[in-house]
């Protein structure tokens, strides 16, 4: 294709190509410090025109590659890097069988991983991200891989995907040069990438021992509850994209994960309270 | 012939039909190569290929990924046969896998790795209406249920309209022949049924040369040649399984000769496939399939446009005679 990047997060290679060089020199400039990604990649996102002309004329771009949605809607050249982060989150989403993978954000602390998972909107990747300024090691914001083997945890740090509120929440906490161009009006709203820290890069191919699962949920006021293995059991193959296709060994990684690891209900209404609950929950281990 | 835009689908094809081939490769080769395979639903096969050659480290976790969606998708086709045995068992009729799902149930070389997507099964013309019946009784639904779409089906095609089965979403393809009655060649459906292999469950395949005869049919006699390396690679396994002898006779019985002769010229050109000395030779025409069957770079792009129109032109006059052609696009456009 006419631009091309090669990325490296975690344990996983992209190759993105682009008809336009926009959205390649937007992920450059997100993930200048990570380390090159040499060899051979385990996926391909293609950024494409919906039609020849569509390169030109009201730009419009096809998330495409390896593996993709029939039906999914093009987005404005000006949202080229959402679009990219659309088609890798994609490409482990549908593809991927190596981990069982978790839709959840996941830090680190001493070797031993912090899992949290809920729905979109429940404050997942900005809890992740203020922890990750609290001095935790970020581990990712989207996905959690979790060895059929070992029962590890490895990392997926790509940039933090801020929507909304949570942009100006975290502007509080980290210098601005950390983040990406703002996008306006994109489907999700507003939205702004935030670059992991050097720490996090420099350690994301360091696996970790699941600690601790918690579900948090943005708004009601402050409360925990620890929840039952069935439930979380539930709710974990739910939050999975991959435990199906993975059959047997996917059974026997969350069976693994709910039996030894601890979850907790979370109910936060502000960033402060939410870090003292995940630092208590944390120390009583 | 070929160009560069073809050269991955080129290396690949090579690759699979002798995987000590990718000693060397660097790492461009691998890339375009593997974005390929995974293109044209190759990806598990190649996989299959390669597991007893040596491979560098940084293609193995893209092996392991297709591996193990290959024995996924192996499990979950012959589950959903079974399905549709328990089914349709009461009925007492005889069924028939078809395709895939039909390579995997009787091990075939073909069925290794194999990308497997609808269950397609063959039953007689007149147990159509008790399958029917009875798949709907079992919790399979009607994919498009439009009056045009089902009269369609219902008059001009090889098969029912799609089913869906409402909780596992897996789509089901009830012949009861191999190509649409519109369609100049006419198979002998009744000789397909009768010579037609039971397996242990009770559930058949076709024999091994009908095999041949429906995978060439599917290739050339129907459809537009999108996913033709994927055929055509079936049809090297099947080829290589049942040999050639009679082939021809069987082929003609099924008016389809010329299809099965030119399944066999293009998969020695393609694979190596051991056919008899007439078919080792490409004719002019056959050039130009080979021109589609490459039409993918190595980013997985469909390429060389007019090449696919024009194949998607000819598999709308195969099926349909003109007339008949110009109401149904007619219909489907005012939609």
């Amino acid at each position: 294709m006419r631009h091309e990047i090669r990325l490296k997060i975690g344990p996983v290679r992209f190759r993105v190509g682009s008809d336009w060089a926009g959205p390649v020199a937007a992920l450059r400039s997100l993930y200048r410090e990570y380390p090159a990604a040499d060899g051979v990649p385990d996926y391909s996102v293609r950024l494409e025109a919906t039609r020849p002309w569509r390169r030109f004329i009201r730009p419009s771009v096809a998330v495409r590659g390896d593996h993709m949605l029939p039906d999914a809607l093009p987005l404005d050249l000006a949202h080229g890097v959402l679009a990219a982060e659309i088609g890798m989150n994609l490409q482990l989403a549908l593809g991927e069988r190596r981990w069982l993978l978790l839709h959840a954000s996941s830090v680190a602390r001493d070797g031993r991983a912090l899992i949290m998972t809920g729905e979109s909107g429940s404050g997942k990747s900005t809890l992740a991200a203020v922890l990750a300024a609290r001095g935790w090691r970020l581990m990712g914001d989207e996905f959690a891989l979790v060895d059929l083997v070992t029962g590890e945890v490895r990392a997926f740090p790509r940039a933090t995907s801020l929507k909304n509120e949570a942009i100006d929440e975290m502007l509080l906490h980290v210098a601005e040069d950390r983040f990406g161009a703002e996008l306006i009006g994109t489907p999700k709203g507003r939205l702004r990438h935030l670059r992991p820290d050097a720490r996090a890069i420099a350690a994301m191919d360091e696996p970790a021992t699941p600690a601790l699962i918690l579900f948090p949920r943005f708004g009601p006021p402050e409360g925990a509850e620890a929840m039952g293995e069935a439930e979380t059991f539930v709710r974990l193959t739910q939050a999975s994209t991959n435990y199906v296709p993975l059959r047997r060994a996917g059974y026997d990684a969350l069976t693994r994960l709910v039996t030894s690891v601890p979850a907790v209900a979370v109910d936060y209404p502000d960033t402060d309270s939410a870090v003292a609950l995940v630092e208590h929950l944390w120390a009583g281990l | 012939m070929g160009g560069a835009v073809s050269r991955y689908a080129r290396l690949l094809a090579r690759v699979l039909a002798n995987p000590a081939r990718v000693a060397g490769l660097d790492d461009a080769a691998w890339t375009g190569m593997l974005t390929v395979a995974v293109a044209e639903r190759l990806a598990g096969t190649l996989a299959a290929r390669l597991a007893d050659v040596a491979v560098p480290a940084v293609v193995a976790g893209w092996m392991v990924n297709a591996a193990r969606q290959a024995e996924m998708e192996r499990a979950s086709a012959l589950w959903e046969a079974e399905m549709a045995r328990r089914a349709l068992a009461p009925l007492g009729v005889p069924v028939v896998l078809l395709k895939g799902t039909a390579y995997v149930a009787a091990g075939l070389a073909a069925g290794r790795g194999r990308f497997i997507g609808d269950l397609d099964i063959l039953v007689r013309r007149s147990d159509l209406p008790v399958v029917e019946a009875a798949l709907l009784a079992a919790g399979w639904e009607w994919v498009k249920p439009d009056p045009y779409d089902d009269a369609y089906y219902r008059r001009w095609m090889h098969e029912l309209p799609p089913l869906i089965h409402k909780t596992r979403d897996r789509m089901i393809d009830v012949h009861h022949t191999i190509l649409p009655p519109t369609a100049r060649p006419t198979p002998d459906a009744a000789l397909l049924m009768a010579d037609s292999i039971a397996l242990a469950d009770g559930l058949r395949v076709l024999g091994p040369q009908d095999r041949i005869v429906h995978a060439a049919a599917h290739l050339f006699a129907d459809g537009d040649l999108a996913g033709g390396l994927r055929n055509l690679w079936d049809l090297h396994g099947l080829i290589g399984e049942a040999g050639c002898d009679g082939l021809m006779a069987r082929a003609e019985r099924h008016g389809l000769g010329p299809a099965v002769a030119r399944a066999g010229r293009l998969a020695h050109a393609m694979y190596g496939t051991d056919v008899p000395q007439a078919w080792r030779r490409l004719t002019l025409a056959d050039r130009f399939y080979r021109r589609r069957l490459l039409a993918v770079d190595g980013w997985g792009r469909d390429v060389r446009p007019v090449t696919r129109l024009l194949f998607y032109v000819r598999s709308h006059w195969l099926r349909m005679p003109p007339l008949m052609l110009a109401r149904h696009l007619w219909v489907k456009m005012r939609r």
